[in-house]
Formats: C-alpha cells, sequence, structure tokens
C-alpha cells in the first residue's frame, strides 16, 4: 500500500510548541494551531470553522464534571470545607517529611480517585500546609541528628511537595468513572467506532496507579535519606556531642 | 429518561448567570467583555445542536480571540473572612463532608446498581438514565444531590450556590474553556490527518512487527507528544488514532478499554515532565519561590520515568484481557 501521507498537517504540532514556548495566550495558540492545521490539510476556512463547531458542540460533555459541583462546592468552601480538611490533615501527625508526604500523596491519590480532585492544589494546600510541614518535619529531623538543612535541600524538599500533589492528583483521577479523561477516551473511541465500557477503562488504571503511588513513595523515602545524610554531613565533627565544644 | 440535554441545560443557564452577573459587577472593568465571554459559552451549550456548525464555529473563535486578547477578568465576589471561615468549620465538622461525598457515592451507586432500572410513566416508557452517557449522567444527579446536601447543611438557598459557581468559574477564568478547545484541536487534528502522519513518521523508521516494540512506541509516544502539547487529552487522539487503534487493536487484538486507560497514563508521565503544562509545574515552581523554574519537573523526573516503564510493561501483560 503506497498511498501518499500528507506531512504538513504536522505543522499544527509546531504552532503549538513555538507558541507555549513564546509564552503566548494558550487559548489563541490553540485557535492558530487550529488555523495552520486545517489550511496545510487544504482544508476551505469555512470548511475549518464547521469542522471546529461540530467538535466543539461533540465535546460539550467535557466541562460538565468541572462545572456541575461547583455550586455545591463553593458553599462548602464558604461554609470552611478547606479550613476543616486543613485542620483534619494537620493532625495526621509524622516525623519525617517524606513520611508526611507519603500520607498527603495517599490521600490525595484516593480523594482523586473518588471524584474529589479538588480537596488539594498548590495554590489552597500545597504553599501554606503541605510544604512547610514537610520543610518543619524535615528541620526537627536535621536538628535530631544534630545538623541543619542546606538551602538546596530546602528547595528539593518544596519542589517535592509540588511533586506530590501533581503525582497524587494524575494517577487518582482517572480511576473514577466520570472524570474528564475518561469521557474523553470514551467519545474519542466512539468516533473511531470503538464502544467501551467507562468503568473498564477505570478498572484499567489501578495497576498503573497502584505503581505510581510505591514508586513515588520510594522516592520519597530516598529524600528521608538524603535529609538525613546531609544533616550529619552537616556537622560532622559533632559527632556525640561534646567533643565538638571549643 | 433523566438525559445529558439536561444538564447541558443547566450549565447553559450557569454561564448565562456568571454573564449577568459579571455584566452588572460595575468594579470589574472589562465587565462588558468578561461577560460576552461567557454568554458566548452560554449560547453554545442553551442552542446546542439547533446551532449550525458554522455558527458554532464562529462562536468558538470569537471566545477565543476575547480571551486570548486578556479581556476576560474575574469579578467582585466576597468570601466571609478566614476567622468566619473558621469557625464554621469547627461548628460543622465532619458534616461539611458530606455533600462532597455525596458526589462520587450517587454516581457509582447510578452507573452500577441503576444502570438498568426503567421507567414506565404514562406517555414515556424507557431507561432512567440516559444508557449513552450514564456516568456523566449520574455524576450531574450526584452534583444535585449534592446541593441540596450543602444547602441543608449550611442552611443556603440554591441561588446562593450560584453565586458560588460563579466566583469559582470566575476565578479559573477563561481557563475553564483551555481543555474544552483542546479536545477540539485535538479532534481537528484527527481530521487533518496528524495520527496519520505522526503514524507513518512512526512506521517508516521503526517496525513495528514486534509486539513488545509496539507496546513501547505507543507509550513513549504518547509522553512525547504529551511533552510537546503540554496537555494529555490533545496527545491521545492523535497517538491513539495514529498507533493504539490501528496497531495495538488492529493488529495485536488489544482490548480497547487497557490500551486507552494505560495510554492516557503514559500520556500523564508526559505531563509531569514538561514545561509546557505550566499550571501543574511552572505556576507551584514560583508559588513555593524556587528560583529553578523546572525545580519541580526536576522532582518528579524519577517518578514519571518508572512509571512509564512499568506502563509499557502493563500494557504488554494486560492487552489481552
Amino acid at each position: 500500500m503506497h498511498t501518499a501521507v500528507n506531512l504538513w498537517p504536522l505543522l499544527g504540532i509546531a504552532v503549538v510548541a513555538a507558541g507555549f514556548l513564546l509564552r503566548a495566550n494558550p487559548v489563541l495558540v490553540v485557535i492558530a494551531a487550529c488555523a495552520v492545521t486545517g489550511l496545510a490539510a487544504a482544508l476551505p476556512p469555512t470548511h475549518i470553522l464547521e469542522s471546529l463547531g461540530s467538535a466543539f458542540l461533540k465535546t460539550r460533555n467535557l466541562p460538565l464534571i468541572l462545572l456541575l459541583p461547583l455550586a455545591a462546592i463553593g458553599l462548602l468552601e464558604r461554609a470552611g470545607l478547606k479550613e476543616h480538611a486543613q485542620a483534619s490533615i494537620a493532625r495526621v501527625r509524622s516525623a519525617t517529611a517524606g513520611r508526611l508526604l507519603t500520607v498527603y500523596l495517599l490521600v490525595r491519590e484516593l480523594a482523586a480517585a473518588f471524584g474529589l480532585t479538588s480537596l488539594g492544589g498548590h495554590p489552597n494546600m500545597v504553599r501554606p500546609l503541605v510544604a512547610p510541614m514537610a520543610e518543619a518535619a524535615a528541620d526537627a529531623a536535621a536538628a535530631k541528628a544534630g545538623g541543619a538543612l542546606g538551602e538546596p535541600l530546602r528547595q528539593r524538599i518544596r519542589a517535592m511537595s509540588a511533586a506530590t500533589d501533581n503525582v497524587g492528583l494524575f494517577f487518582g483521577e482517572d480511576v473514577f468513572v466520570a472524570f474528564g479523561a475518561i469521557v474523553l477516551m470514551q467519545t474519542i473511541l466512539r468516533a473511531e467506532g470503538l464502544e467501551v465500557d467507562p468503568l473498564h477503562m477505570a478498572l484499567w488504571g489501578i495497576p498503573t496507579a497502584v505503581s505510581a503511588f510505591v514508586i513515588h513513595a520510594w522516592n520519597l523515602r530516598r529524600l528521608d535519606r538524603r535529609i538525613l545524610r546531609e544533616a550529619m554531613a552537616a556537622q560532622p565533627r559533632a559527632g556525640h556531642g561534646m567533643q565538638a565544644r571549643p | 429518561m433523566i438525559s445529558i440535554d439536561l444538564f447541558y441545560l443547566l450549565v447553559g443557564l450557569l454561564f448565562a448567570a456568571t454573564a449577568i452577573l459579571n455584566l452588572r459587577d460595575r468594579a470589574n472593568p472589562r465587565r462588558y467583555t468578561t461577560a460576552l465571554f461567557w454568554g458566548l459559552y452560554a449560547m453554545l451549550y442553551l442552542l446546542g445542536e439547533r446551532l449550525a456548525p458554522l455558527a458554532a464555529g464562529v462562536l468558538m473563535v470569537a471566545m477565543a480571540l476575547v480571551a486570548g486578547f486578556g479581556l476576560v477578568r474575574p469579578g467582585r465576589a466576597p468570601l466571609p473572612g478566614e476567622t468566619a471561615r473558621r469557625a464554621s468549620a469547627a461548628r460543622l465538622g465532619h458534616k461539611l463532608l458530606i455533600p462532597a461525598l455525596a458526589i462520587p457515592v450517587v454516581t457509582m451507586i447510578g452507573s452500577t446498581l441503576l444502570k438498568d432500572v426503567r421507567v414506565d410513566l404514562g406517555g414515556f416508557a424507557g431507561p432512567l438514565l440516559d444508557p449513552k452517557n450514564l456516568t456523566l449522567v449520574s455524576m450531574g444527579c450526584g452534583a444535585m444531590a449534592a446541593l441540596a446536601l450543602a444547602c441543608r447543611v449550611t442552611r443556603a438557598t440554591p441561588l446562593q450556590g450560584v453565586r458560588e459557581a460563579r466566583r469559582l468559574i470566575d476565578a479559573m477564568g477563561w481557563a475553564v474553556v483551555l481543555p474544552h478547545m483542546l479536545a477540539v484541536l485535538g479532534l481537528l487534528f484527527a481530521e487533518a490527518g496528524v495520527g496519520k502522519a505522526v503514524a507513518h513518521v512512526t512506521t517508516a523508521y521503526i517496525g513495528l512487527d514486534s509486539r513488545l516494540l509496539a507496546c513501547a512506541v505507543f507509550c513513549i509516544g504518547m509522553a512525547l507528544f504529551t511533552i510537546v502539547m503540554g496537555n494529555g487529552f490533545a496527545a491521545f487522539p492523535v497517538i491513539a488514532g495514529g498507533i493504539g487503534i490501528p496497531v495495538l487493536v488492529g493488529v495485536y487484538h488489544a482490548n480497547p478499554a487497557v490500551m486507552a486507560a494505560i495510554g492516557m497514563f503514559s500520556a500523564y508521565c508526559g505531563t509531569l515532565l514538561t514545561p509546557m503544562a505550566a499550571n501543574f509545574n511552572i505556576v507551584p515552581a514560583a508559588l513555593l519561590e524556587l528560583p529553578d523554574k523546572n525545580a519541580v519537573i526536576k522532582a518528579q523526573l524519577p517518578t514519571a520515568l518508572p512509571v512509564l516503564a512499568v506502563n509499557i510493561a502493563l500494557l504488554y501483560f494486560l492487552m489481552y484481557q
């Protein structure tokens, strides 16, 4: 079979990459990529607009998951849901940064798997709560070992806090049947003539979700060991306390 | 039958309310264009398929231009102070979690137990829940149940709920529409043959006659394409259409559910590695005052790469399940 394949539509990908590198507004980048891709595939402009319109109408189901719970979540937020969640999580006392982040990873992944994807996030959980708690736990551990945290390690702990939120969210949310990605996959496969049960897709996400938890928890354990090692190295002469005194 | 059209209507009304509340918000210097943006989105939901595709396309491009030139701004939506919220949290305690948990619980019940329930009411007989969009419709019912419970627990009116929804929609701003637009781009890519071009380039340079190699190319392709596009939603249609469906399902008879689930998770490994996914990787670095913009990506690297490798193995061993 030697049918010629038109490679010009790949330009659309180049537009997206360039747009993000130039930090243009993402919505404009997407529209520009649509135009370039359509023209590169030699579609007439009215046909491009028609394709965009029918694709937009066809994917109207995507934002529902995000939008429908907002009224209830907004009311609960007003009544202090976030403050309550923060107070509950703050009660989970743990000695090390890695263990604390592992608990957060578990809570975040399970909550996302049950569709509560907004029970977390960088501005409302990681910055005010998770990262400071992890840093404080690491400080305590370092002090116990007779050392102190260096600035690079401090930054590493904060970056790991943000990473933990991402990993928990990403690999939890696809296990919930109504999440956007599952609906998107169903829509795409249906357009290709494959009818797939969303429950099955959610089910087959579980092995990866478990693996991601184990792998990230392992990395958090490595973080703990690094904290301990660097704390020891920071004051090698402190050894057993007394000798270091001048 | 409770169909998805009911929820399109509700979302359309919610956007219309957002438009009206923004129009009346004199504190917002961009209130006219902000209201226009939400009004256009409301029209697309309220009119739906009654719109000609060309008209819908024009409305969508208009929305994108209004948003793209920075004309959508959040209005003023007051929230009680932190002390008041803490006091309320202490008073209501775990009761606050009940409405939030109602959403997943009702969704699960709807999509499993009520799956085959039929109703027979006078002029209408048929399934209770739209079988084609079962989970979404169940979730919509869950959201309505949650709203009712939230009103009960907090003693607020549903109208206050609409105001709160507008506050959250405003806070997200035009970003609400971005996943939707990326999905449109993905579908256009499929129509323009980007998937075919990618598949052509891949198969021209890599022979896919080994099953393990096909699994690896599919998973790595998902991750790489997501790194370029910054979003798994845009990568999925292209790579699933280019390699997943024709090669894995077509040649190797893989179970499409396994292919899709593991494919999307491979795409997420790419999301962990790209500065294009700004919301997840670059914004947090700024929020946490890290001098290295890529610090979060570096922290995610030792998780993303092993998970991608595990995905290839899982796909290889589970694809016939």
